[in-house]
């Protein structure tokens, strides 16, 4: 009878190893299975080419651009508000009920839905201003989504710089602001790259946040326009424009196209590949901005 | 003279270091307006069915009739929104008992068989289910779980054919909700048992106990509360999900007889039916109705949290 427990240790650890090994088989079939099922998309031309909702054939050039630049907006607005409000957190707020109210204000939005940040956006930015469906509106609801998380992000990198640093700044005789614009910021570059990264990947694969704001279709686009405020540019922010990932979604509901699951499966692919690439740089440049920036070849 | 020089200077450093701290206090207040105009905007229009279209709060929450142009002489339009409730509590149910078990072994996995291999292949591994699109977990379930369970429900004895062949059911929703809420769990409940004092475990080899024993008795006990919070916040996901649940649900607007059923959640019904509402009709303030108590909903899973988290005294 002595012999159980330790037969129950190898069995269980067995099983840990096999819940463990199943995991990681589960993303590997769950990606090569998107990259397979659209491998006869993954080139240039499906990339590049306009969407097509009658013939076979179409691409997801527009929808493709429109993620980006929606990343390259949304990014513009949160991250200087994002920024303060975490410098505020970790710098200036005192344990008082105007931080805890902060705090919860920041849990809160970052547990809503998406689809209630989309409804708020709808109402707000899309009927009450009368500017119908357009890109601004949907990098501004993605922008409500993000800012507690990039509040946090901030909010921990600067805290993670260690305190004899700012010591040390401070004992120089700088002021608060001049270490913090001058020592701490530049310190928590790192951290906050690999968060804005990663953030970023989030934006890219948003899409319940965006059928009511910046809509499901787009007017076509002429990407010899840069006149930002012509209806067919696509630097016009307040066009309506589906997103690569609200593309996939609508594909899926109304799709017409005789192509339209090689579409929709094309578009998977590259969404996921963007995933990974987001995810590699993020850890990349990370460790290559920590060592520039510290002088440390590991954190811990 | 040299007094006015170096008080101008001094005055000129502390009127940027008030600029600073104004600007960045301001941007920190901010959160809350958001917050709290986030709020005001969706309540305004969620009460407005029980305020001026008159329909009682508790026929909203308790009735499964969902009708909103059903004629006045059957009884005048209904929008009881039981339907969509049970369907989002029973699939983040079912999503929840599916995924827990598994995310909370991989999160033992990684802090106590193997943290090497842990910190080197899995924890990549759940950063990158993280970051996959709900669209692309939806538009996976679609091409694959639901020709599958399609099959299934055709060979299977048991299950009623009758209903729903589609493969588009409760259980498809579950079970892609279960992989999305997957790196939430596991990696908060990592977090917890990382936290734990290591003189626990080294108490508890020393009485000689197995690895087993240690984490059965010892260790997942001491992280329970944190293992919860990671729990409640995959609830939290789950039922805030759209799009996936939506595609693979079936959208079918009455109660599901079986797992094998179509159902239809809140989230579900208002990523179908708000763009077609008219604006200002019962249907359209139904729906954001739907919309408020969502938001209530995930209030109340923060306060849940917390009360959890006042509760465990090891995971802060």
């Amino acid at each position: 009878m002595r012999i159980k427990p330790q037969i129950a240790d190898k069995i269980a650890t067995a099983i840990f190893y096999i819940i463990a090994g199943l995991v990681i088989l589960l993303l590997i079939l769950f990606a090569g299975y998107l990259i397979y099922q659209g491998r006869s998309r993954l080139n240039l031309h499906f990339l590049i080419s306009e969407p097509n909702s009658i013939e076979a054939g179409g691409g997801i050039g527009p929808p493709l651009f429109n993620s980006l630049y929606l990343v390259a907006l949304s990014m513009l607005i949160t991250l200087p508000i994002g920024l303060s409000a975490g410098i505020y957190m970790a710098e200036y707020a005192k344990p008082s009920t105007l931080t805890q109210v902060i705090r919860f204000c920041i849990e809160a939005l970052a547990s809503l839905p998406s689809i209630v940040i989309g409804l708020f956006g709808f109402l707000v930015f899309v009927q009450l201003t009368g500017w119908g469906f357009n890109l601004l509106s949907g990098a501004l609801a993605v922008s409500a989504l993000n800012l507690p998380i990039i509040t946090r992000i901030s909010e921990d990198a600067l805290r993670n710089v260690p305190p004899s640093v700012k010591e040390a700044s401070l004992a120089l005789g700088a002021t608060h602001w001049q270490t913090i614009v001058k020592v701490l910021v530049p310190c928590a570059i790192p951290g906050l790259v690999t968060g804005l990264i990663i953030t970023s990947g989030r934006v890219f694969g948003e899409a319940a946040a965006l059928i009511f704001t910046s809509g499901v279709s787009g007017y076509p686009l002429d990407f010899s326009n840069f006149n930002p405020l012509s209806s067919s540019s696509p630097l016009n922010p307040f066009r309506p424009a589906e997103t690569l990932a609200v593309f996939i979604w609508k594909v899926n509901s109304e799709g017409t196209a005789p192509d339209a699951r090689m579409v929709a499966d094309g578009a998977s692919a590259v969404l996921i590949i963007f995933v990974f690439v987001f995810n590699i740089a993020a850890r990349i440049l990370g460790k290559f901005l920590d060592r520039r920036f510290t002088g440390t070849t590991s954190k811990k | 003279m040299s007094i006015p020089d170096k008080t101008k200077v001094t005055s000129h450093y502390i009127r940027k270091e008030l600029l600073g701290k104004s600007t960045v206090t301001l941007f920190g207040v901010f959160l809350i307006i958001l917050t709290m105009s986030l709020v005001f905007f969706i309540a305004s229009q969620g009460l407005t069915t029980f305020i001026k279209d008159k329909q009682s709060p508790f026929q909203f929450l308790f009735s499964g009739k969902w009708d909103p142009e059903r004629d006045i002489s059957k009884g005048g339009p209904a929008v009881g929104a039981l339907v969509f409730i049970f369907g989002s509590i029973s699939i983040s149910t079912l999503a929840l008992l599916i995924s827990t078990p598994f995310s909370v072994a991989v999160s033992i996995f990684m802090s106590e068989i193997s943290p090497k291999f842990g910190k080197k292949l899995l924890q990549p591994v759940i950063e990158i289910f993280v970051g996959i699109p709900s669209v692309v977990y939806g538009w996976v379930g679609l091409t694959v779980l639901v020709p599958l369970i399609s099959k299934l429900t055709l060979i299977v004895p048991f299950i009623d054919k009758e209903s729903n062949t589609t493969g588009k059911s409760l259980l498809t929703g579950g079970l892609v909700l279960s992989i999305m809420i997957f790196p939430t769990i596991a990696s908060v409940s990592f977090d917890a048992l990382k936290a734990l004092p290591k003189d626990f475990k080294e108490a508890s080899y020393a009485l000689g106990a197995t690895r087993w024993q240690t984490i059965k008795k010892v260790l997942v006990p001491a992280a329970l509360p944190g293992m919860l919070t990671g729990v409640v916040l995959g609830l939290a996901r789950a039922f805030g999900e759209a799009l996936a649940v939506q595609m693979v649900i079936g959208n079918n607007i009455l109660f599901p007889k079986s797992l094998f059923d179509r159902a239809n959640t809140m989230t579900s019904v208002i990523t179908m039916e708000m763009g077609n509402a008219v604006k200002g009709s019962l249907e359209s303030n139904a729906l954001w109705s739907l919309a408020f108590l969502l938001l209530l909903i995930s209030f109340l899973f923060i306060v849940i949290i917390h009360k959890i988290g006042a509760k465990g005294s090891f995971v802060k």
